[in-house]
This record gives C-alpha cells, structure tokens and sequence, in this order.
C-alpha cells in the first residue's frame, strides 16, 4: 500500500524521491509519530512533499490510496496477516475465533468480521469511540480507529467527517507551472555577455607580475577596468484584459533577474503597440510616452522582448483606428514593423499555452510580423529566446 | 546514534504549535534531518528555532543568510591576512595556523556538548548554489579543515531548523534531505490562541473587535503585504499599552494602523475602502 502511495505521487507530477520514501518508511519504524491516521498524514507529507504547491495534490493522492481503502472492506484484505489477527482478537470472541481457526477459513474470518464491526457501529452510534484505538501495529490506527475507517458503510462519503485531506485547504498553492523562475534564470543567465569597460580601477595581478618580471624587478603595475555583464534589454508589456493573469509572473521573472542584466527597461502597452506607451500601469492615462520616442532613445544594441498574449480583434493589428482604447492614426502592425526594424534582436514571449496558437487568428498574424520569433513561456521557449537574442 | 537528544518538541507556553508542526519537528529531530520552514513572513519561522531550543533545553545557535553569504562562512575562516600581520610584527602565534582559523557557525553547532539548535534563517537569501554547497556538512555533519588537517565532527548532531521565504526556489538534491514544514496562516481558532498565549490580560471585547478587524484587513484584495500574525500581535501590544476597552471608531483607518499596514499604497487603499463602505451604509 505504500508503494502504491509513492508510485501514485509519482504519477500525478509530485516530485518524489526513493530516499525520500525511505526516510519515511524509517520515520514510521522509528515511531517519530503516534499511529494516528492524521498523524501518518502529516508526517508522510513532512517526509514526501517538498513545496506546498504539491500539497494539494498530496492530499488527493491521499484520500484515494488511503482514506477510500480504509472506507472499503477491501483494506481488510490488504492487511498483513498478522495485523488481521489482532483486529480479529480484539472483535471477535474466543469462542468465535476458535471456531474459525478450526475452520482455517480466512474468507470466512473476513466476512465475520466486516459484519461484527458494522453491528459495533450501529451499536455505538453517537459514541465517538466503537473499537479500541490504542493499537500497537502500524496499520493499527486504520484498522480500528473510528475517525480512519468505515466498513460496509452504505456508501456516501458526504457524512464522513471531514479529514484535513479531504479539505482541500492548500489547493490555491498549486500552481501547475511546470516551469520555475529557477530554471528561467539559469536559462537567462546564459544571456549574459560579460566585457570590461570603463575606468581601469583594477589591479591585474597576473599581468602586473608578468609586467614587473620583464621589467627586471621593478614594480610595473597594469590596471584593467571591472568586468560587467553589458546585456541591456528593453521589455514591452502587454498590460490589461486577457494579459492580466499573466502579468504578474511576468514581471516577477524579469525582476528577479534584473541582476542579470546591465540595463532593463520596460514600457507597458495595451494589445498592439501603438503610438504611446506608459512605464506606470496606474497612471498610464496621465503620464505616457512617444514610442517613436523610445524606439529613438534606446541604441540598436538593445535586445527587445515583447511579452504579450497577442490575443486581440485582428483589426486592432492592421487597420488605422482599430485599437480598443483610442483613435489610432496608423495601424499596429505599423507601429511593431518600426520596432522590430530598429533592434536586430528581438523576440516576443507569449504567455498563453503553445497548443492554443492556432486557435487565435491574431497571434498567427503577430507571429508573421515578428518572423517566426514568437516563444511560448516555458524552459524550452525560453531557450530559443536566448538563441534568438543573441 | 543513540545519544542523540530523544526529546519531543510539543510547543512552549509561549509558542502555539499545531500538530502538523509538531509531528515535523518530531521527525526531524527523531531521525536528525534538516527541517526546512516555509511560509508567509511573520507568522513564526525565526521564532520556532527559539522555542525548539527553549522547550529542549539546549543552545540556540542562529546564522543569518544575506545574499553574500557563502557555505564556507559557516564551517570556517581562515584570516590570512591577521596572519600576515602578525609574521611582520613577529608574533610568536604566527607558527601555529590554527590561531587563525575562525570558527563558523556550523562549527560553533557541532562541537556544542549538550547538542544545539542550529537556525539557518531565510537560506533563500543566499546565492542559488549556497544550499548545494552544504549538502555534504549537513548530511554528514562533518567537515575537513585544509589548514589544520583536522576533521570537525558533530559530537551530538544538532537540530538543524532552515526557514525560507520562497524568494528562490530551492535545489532538489537539497529538498530531497529535508523534512518540509509549510506554516500557513492560522485559522481564526489558533489565532484566539496565539493571542490569549501572550496577552492573557487583553479585555476580551478589544480582542475580539480587533481580530475581526484583522481578518477584514487580510481579505482586502491587493494588498501589497497582508498583515500576518506578528503584524497582529504588535497592533495588540499597541492597543494594550494604550489600556483601552475597545476599538475607538474615530476616522476610516484603524487606531495605529501603522503596526498593521506597512505600506504607504496599502493605508491608502483600505483607507478608500473604509470611506466607501461607510458612505455606502
């Protein structure tokens, strides 16, 4: 059962690892916590999950190898013979479990079983306790504690109590982003380009040394200029509407590798580029800037990467007035064909899942304005952005 | 190893620990791994290392992660440069290399006689490789000194608490070693807890419309840092020393809001908010 446990994590995407199912297989031998199913929960997940984005996913994993094996008679069956034993001391009388013994039947000892725990039930109904709990084996807590199984019970898990699995509570830390900002920055990393300009505040030690040997002896120190990264980029967003559930992971990736870069600019735009973008989303009706002026203030050594869902009216790329905010004079398409001529390297990062593409006519028209160079945001599109870049 | 400490962790009279809490630091301190805490600030990751280290009775030997922090800073250091000055001067310590050599704080952890809790606060700071790089000392709990040729090895081997506030994601291979423990924000009924645990003197009504409060304040969309726990009992600290009986409703903000909300966008916002409501009445 609990290779079936792992293998199931496993399937459903939840990293986890042998040694990580040995330590808890080492964890329950070495009692570091009491045989209460709850307990068992919370230390399988201690042991097994790594991130509380997979908690929820650990959760159902949970309640479907366990809590519905421990609802149905088939956990009887899966207990080892042993353990089945003592369940059986514990219910059973002596004078049945000689008989059955006599017998050697172990169907019988089963059926007998599921019938007296289901009497007990009834007996005790209201009662929180209907069979001892203070087992000693490891299935012990299951096999009879009340709050882990139900035997027979006429089928709705709806008045089962509700276990902390079944609630569910860490569902919104589940983001199936397959995709960590630790793999971005070790993909952006390789954007780096590092040069030495500027002052020589430098000592060169190997060149000073080699200076000083060649000069007999007298001190002849070489100076050099810090080495920097020199990658500088200029980052169009597309902000508002179908963008916004993105934005955020967005930004958050381009800050956090901020330090990757020398210069990192950004501007936000709404759907297409047009004549106007704006550096503050809250105050971008007040405060915008020409694009015709950013396109001229930024040297063609910039990489340019446009990052937008290019989920829009076709109109608003080709036809002079379409845009949804404003009365445009020229078309988008205009407007990014300027951008795109001036910076060399450019790409456009698309949020939305790669299958979808098709689906949307505007993001095949944007994907020939832009060449082909349209990148899904995942490892793979990330790395074929850094090509491109370069 | 048999003498390692066999105690259990079961919260303090200051600390409300959950059972999910308790079962992780029971494990890890059963099967001496590193427990990795994670959740959002202020709601008692620093402070568990304390308490573990209060309720068991033994030191507790904090280092704090900055983003220049290296692995090497926590074994040891070695002063080249004291020693340099010294041989110029003359010094007879000179000879010995040992004199120069600068305990680090996973140093100061093993070689504690009555075991250690060794805090390793928001490991996250630190550069991506940081957590790889003590892989092998916290596995092992033992390093080798070049200078000296000595292996430093943990007598007792400590109980290693690491906090993280998520700013990086963590490598595998160090995940993999760790017990994980998520603290999620409290539900109302901890909450009464926590601060019954350290205001027992507060008058109820005051706490009661100041948690609701709370809860109001955390569920305003936007916010750009959510009040959390400690956030909550500082504001009660306040309120209490001000000896009130309840919550004076003067004004759209909250009395000495500036414990609650420490972000200028953030005052202004639930301040927009409250005019609203009430004119909305």
């Amino acid at each position: 059962m609990f290779g079936e446990f792992f293998e199931t994590l496993r399937q459903v995407g939840v990293p986890v690892t042998l040694r990580e199912y040995l330590t808890l297989l080492e964890a329950v031998e070495k009692e570091a916590a009491e045989y209460r199913v709850d307990s068992f929960y919370h230390l399988a997940r201690a042991t097994l999950v790594k991130d509380e984005r997979w908690f929820d996913r650990f959760d159902l994993v949970f309640a479907h190898v366990f809590a519905d094996a421990l609802e149905s008679g088939d956990f009887l069956e899966q207990l080892p013979a042993e353990w089945l034993q003592r369940l059986a001391e514990r219910v059973l009388s002596p004078e049945e479990m000689a008989k059955i013994e006599g017998v050697g039947d172990w169907q019988q000892l089963m059926d007998l079983l599921k019938k007296r725990l289901e009497e007990q039930k009834e007996r005790h109904q209201g009662g929180s306790k209907w069979i001892g709990t203070a087992g000693t084996s490891p299935f012990g807590a299951y096999g009879y504690n009340p709050e882990g199984i139900r035997i027979g019970q006429d089928g709705s898990r709806h008045r089962r109590a509700v276990k902390v699995w079944d609630r569910r509570e860490f569902r919104d830390f589940d983001d199936s982003v397959e995709l960590g900002t630790r793999n971005i920055r070790v993909a952006l990393r390789r954007l780096r380009r590092f040069v030495r300009e500027g002052a020589k505040d430098i000592l060169n030690l190997p060149a000073t040394i080699r200076k000083t040997a060649n000069n007999g002896g007298y001190l002849d120190i070489e100076m050099e200029a810090e080495r920097h990264n020199a990658i500088k980029v200029l980052l169009l967003l597309d902000v508002g509407g179908s963008m916004d559930d993105h934005i955020h992971d967005v930004e958050r990736l381009f800050s956090a590798c901020r330090s990757e870069f020398k210069h990192l600019e950004h501007y936000y735009f709404h759907n297409c580029l047009y004549e106007r973008v704006w550096k503050d989303s809250r105050r971008r009706h007040a405060e915008t800037v020409r694009t015709e002026d950013v396109l001229r203030t930024y040297p063609r050594d910039y990489k340019l990467v446009f990052v937008g869902d290019a989920s829009m009216s076709p109109y608003e790329i080709v036809t002079p007035g379409g845009a949804v905010e404003h009365q445009n004079e020229e078309p988008g398409r205009v407007w990014l064909e300027r951008a795109t001529a001036k910076f060399q390297n450019f790409v456009w990062i698309n949020p939305t899942p790669r299958d979808h593409w098709e689906w949307t006519h505007s993001i095949g028209m944007i994907q020939d304005i832009v060449e082909d160079r349209m990148v899904p945001l995942t490892l793979a599109g990330i790395e074929r952005a850094v090509d491109l870049l370069q | 190893m048999s003498d390692s400490p066999n105690h259990r962790f079961e919260g303090t009279d200051r600390y409300v620990a959950t059972d999910d809490l308790m079962i992780a630091v029971n494990a890890a301190i059963t099967l001496e791994r590193p427990l990795l805490v994670k959740g959002e600030p202020g709601t008692g990751k620093t402070v568990l290392a304390e308490e573990i280290a209060k309720s068991l009775d033994v030191p507790l030997i904090p280092w704090s992660i900055k983003s220049s922090t290296k692995a090497q800073h926590g074994l040891y250091e070695y002063d080249a440069v004291a020693r340099l000055r010294d041989s110029q001067l003359g010094d007879e310590r000179v000879h010995d290399i040992g004199n120069y050599i600068v305990r680090g704080k996973l140093w100061e952890a093993f070689t504690s006689d009555d075991g250690a809790v060794l805090l390793i606060d928001e490991i996250d700071k630190a550069d991506i490789e940081f957590p790889n790089d003590l892989l092998l000392e916290l596995d092992r709990m033992e390093f080798f000194v070049y200078e000296t040729k000595e292996t430093v090895r943990a007598t007792r081997r400590p109980i290693v608490i690491i906090t993280s506030n998520n700013e990086k994601e963590l490598p595998d291979a160090f995940l993999r070693r760790c017990f994980f423990h998520f603290i999620r924000f409290p539900d109302e009924e901890t909450l009464k807890r926590i601060v019954d645990v350290h205001f027992p003197r507060l008058q109820l009504r005051l706490v009661e419309e100041a948690m609701a409060l709370f809860f109001e304040l955390r569920e305003v969309p936007g916010l750009k840092k959510r009040p959390s726990t400690s956030e909550l009992l500082d504001w009660l600290k306040l309120l209490g020393a001000e000896k009130l009986d309840s919550l004076p409703k003067v004004g759209s903000l909250p009395k000495l809001h500036g414990a609650l909300l420490k972000h200028e966008d953030d005052v202004e916002l639930v301040a927009r908010m409250r005019d609203r409501g009430r004119r909305g009445r």
